[in-house]
């Protein structure tokens, strides 16, 4: 078990100091964040009172496209410089992998979050009605309900002619229950007008059951060619 | 009632859409065996 | 065997002409919804062939990923028996049932599970079983379009409305959906595990359909919807017409699996055959 954390440690922590370092991935990611903001605040122009029951489904849609953006972006690394034949090699159990880069991925995906949600405070002038220490749990639930899927769908779309568009064809179908969900919930706190919980519960099932499925079925996957 | 005979309809071009393209397959796929047998 | 296909597509063209004939003509008109209401005559089987397909697809694609390994294939096979053994147990000790179901009701889908499950077993090698998880995604998807092409021209004269995210019709998109998604990863892949990644697919499609009807249901409680389809007991000379339909359809669908089967596994040997050329070199003149 610790060979496992080790490794799976190791290896994000070399994920993050790569992109510390170039930055590419982040910046691009940033800006696209920055403009899917702006046009939805141009495009839904809702009072105060609309852009509660909205705002749930607006944020989630967003960050559902800058996940796919980042999603896309990692897994492209490693095929440059034939990273991935490396770890099909290495006697690393496929788990570890599997695991660091969602985290990896999950990390990157919080950080757009945390500096999209302000932008769209301001611009909505959103206010939690109902409670609002439920909102981070959503949040964190949310991220690796996409983002566990969306690992695993990147490193199988990998494989694919049309790449880039796959990804987001094969996790949009399968993450529907997870997007009701999280916009459901999301909404429920921030109109106040009924409880979260429920939807917190099918978030954390859904996530108990693709962080398996994926954790059993990755090793199958990764050494395919 | 158009209704009833629209859906009617989209039941059957569907499945006559499908099949077509099953038919334009084999006859694709037999000429491709014909090429292999030469 | 292969008179068997001109038998069969003759019986099945006679069920559907026996079966349109009944939905049009002899079954009686409904009361409330006049005519327009004959549509579910073709919605109706359509969607259950369709499920069936999508769960033999979920089979196929199960034993195309355990069956080459012992382990794993073993507790598989326990789990069809069990699911066999605990639906036919269960629904007569535990009652009453949730939602009206009857116990035999479910003792005959157990069974029909662990029967099939088997039945694929016997009948596919762990080759072809991969072309049977194509067959039945495929034909699944045209008899999933059926049925959410005849829905809303159903509910638009009945309900007024073209689409409700009601409990069956959203499902039903969301299945037609993980399908076209599986279709696509079958076209657009490259390489020779295109299988393994499909059954992968189809695995978790499957794990997501309990997910995608509970997230559904708790959302029509929190946000009442229109409801579509009636509930109530169904007149029994209806229920007749749509068993017909039923048959003729699985029948149908036999035909076109049966035939896409065949074009499916032609396909793989010619492929194979260009690929042993192109490997001892023979150009073909």
């Amino acid at each position: 078990m610790t060979g496992l954390s080790n490794i799976t440690l190791a290896t994000l922590a070399k994920d993050l100091r790569l992109e510390w370092r170039s930055k590419d991935a982040i910046n691009s990611m940033l800006f696209f964040s920055l403009l899917v903001v702006v046009i939805f605040s141009f495009v839904f122009n809702p009072t105060a009172e609309e852009s509660r029951r909205i705002a749930g489904g607006l944020v989630w849609v967003a960050f559902l496209f800058a996940a796919v953006v980042a999603l896309n972006q990692t897994w492209a690394r490693e095929l440059r410089n034939q990273v991935l034949d490396a770890y099909r090699i290495s006697p690393a159990p496929a788990n570890a992998l599997f695991l660091a880069k969602a985290l990896g991925n999950f990390i990157f995906v919080s950080v757009l979050e945390l500096l999209m949600t302000p932008l769209f405070i301001v611009f909505y002038s959103l206010r939690a009605v109902g409670p609002a220490y439920q909102l981070p749990i959503v949040a964190v639930l949310g991220t690796w309900a996409l983002v566990v899927n969306g690992t695993f769908f990147a490193a199988v779309s990998v494989r694919t002619r049309a790449r880039e568009i796959m990804l987001p064809l094969l996790l949009f179908p399968i993450s529907i229950p997870a997007l009701t969900g999280m916009v459901e919930a999301t909404s429920a706190i921030l109109t106040g007008e009924y409880s979260a919980r429920v939807w917190i519960a099918l978030l954390v099932a859904y996530e108990v059951v693709f962080t398996i499925a994926c954790l059993f079925l990755f090793e199958t996957v990764l050494h395919a060619e | 009632m158009t209704f009833l005979y629209a859906a009617y309809a989209a039941v059957w071009i569907i499945h006559l859409v499908y099949v077509v393209n099953l038919v334009r397959r084999y006859t694709r796929l037999r000429k491709e065996i014909e090429e292999i047998g030469k | 065997m292969k008179r068997a296909f001109p038998i069969l597509a003759i019986v099945t063209a006679a069920l559907l002409s026996y079966g349109l004939y009944q939905a049009l003509v002899a079954a009686p008109t409904d009361r409330m919804q006049g005519d327009v209401y004959r549509i579910i005559y073709y919605h109706v089987p359509s969607a259950w062939v369709a499920f069936l397909l999508f769960f033999l697809n979920f089979v196929a694609s199960i034993q195309y990923l355990v069956r080459p390994k012992p382990v794993a294939d073993r507790l598989a096979n326990w789990v069809a028996i069990a699911i066999g053994v605990v639906l036919c147990v269960v629904p007569f000790v535990y009652r009453p049932l949730p939602g009206g179901m009857e116990p035999s009701a479910l003792a005959t889908t157990g069974l029909a599970i662990t029967g099939i499950y088997f039945l694929i077993k016997k009948l596919f090698s762990e080759l072809t079983v991969d072309a049977l998880a194509v067959v039945t995604a495929e034909v699944g998807v045209v008899y999933c379009t059926i049925v959410l092409v005849t829905g809303p021209l159903w509910a638009r004269p009945v309900w007024g409305i073209w689409w409700t995210w009601d409990m069956r019709l959203t499902s039903t998109l969301v299945l037609w959906l993980i399908y076209v998604s599986y279709l696509l990863l079958r076209k657009f892949s490259t390489g020779s595990q295109t299988p393994l990644l499909a059954a992968a697919l189809a695995v978790f499609g499957a794990l997501d359909v309990p997910l995608v009807y509970f997230s559904i249901w708790f959302f029509r409680t929190q946000h009442p919807q229109p409801v579509i389809g009636g509930g109530g007991s169904i007149d029994p000379r209806m229920l007749h017409v749509m068993l017909i339909n039923l048959l003729a359809f699985l029948c149908f669908a036999g035909l076109v699996c049966w035939s896409r089967y065949r074009l499916e596994i032609l396909q793989r040997e010619v492929e194979e055959t260009q690929a042993l050329e192109a490997l001892l070199d023979r150009r073909p003149r």
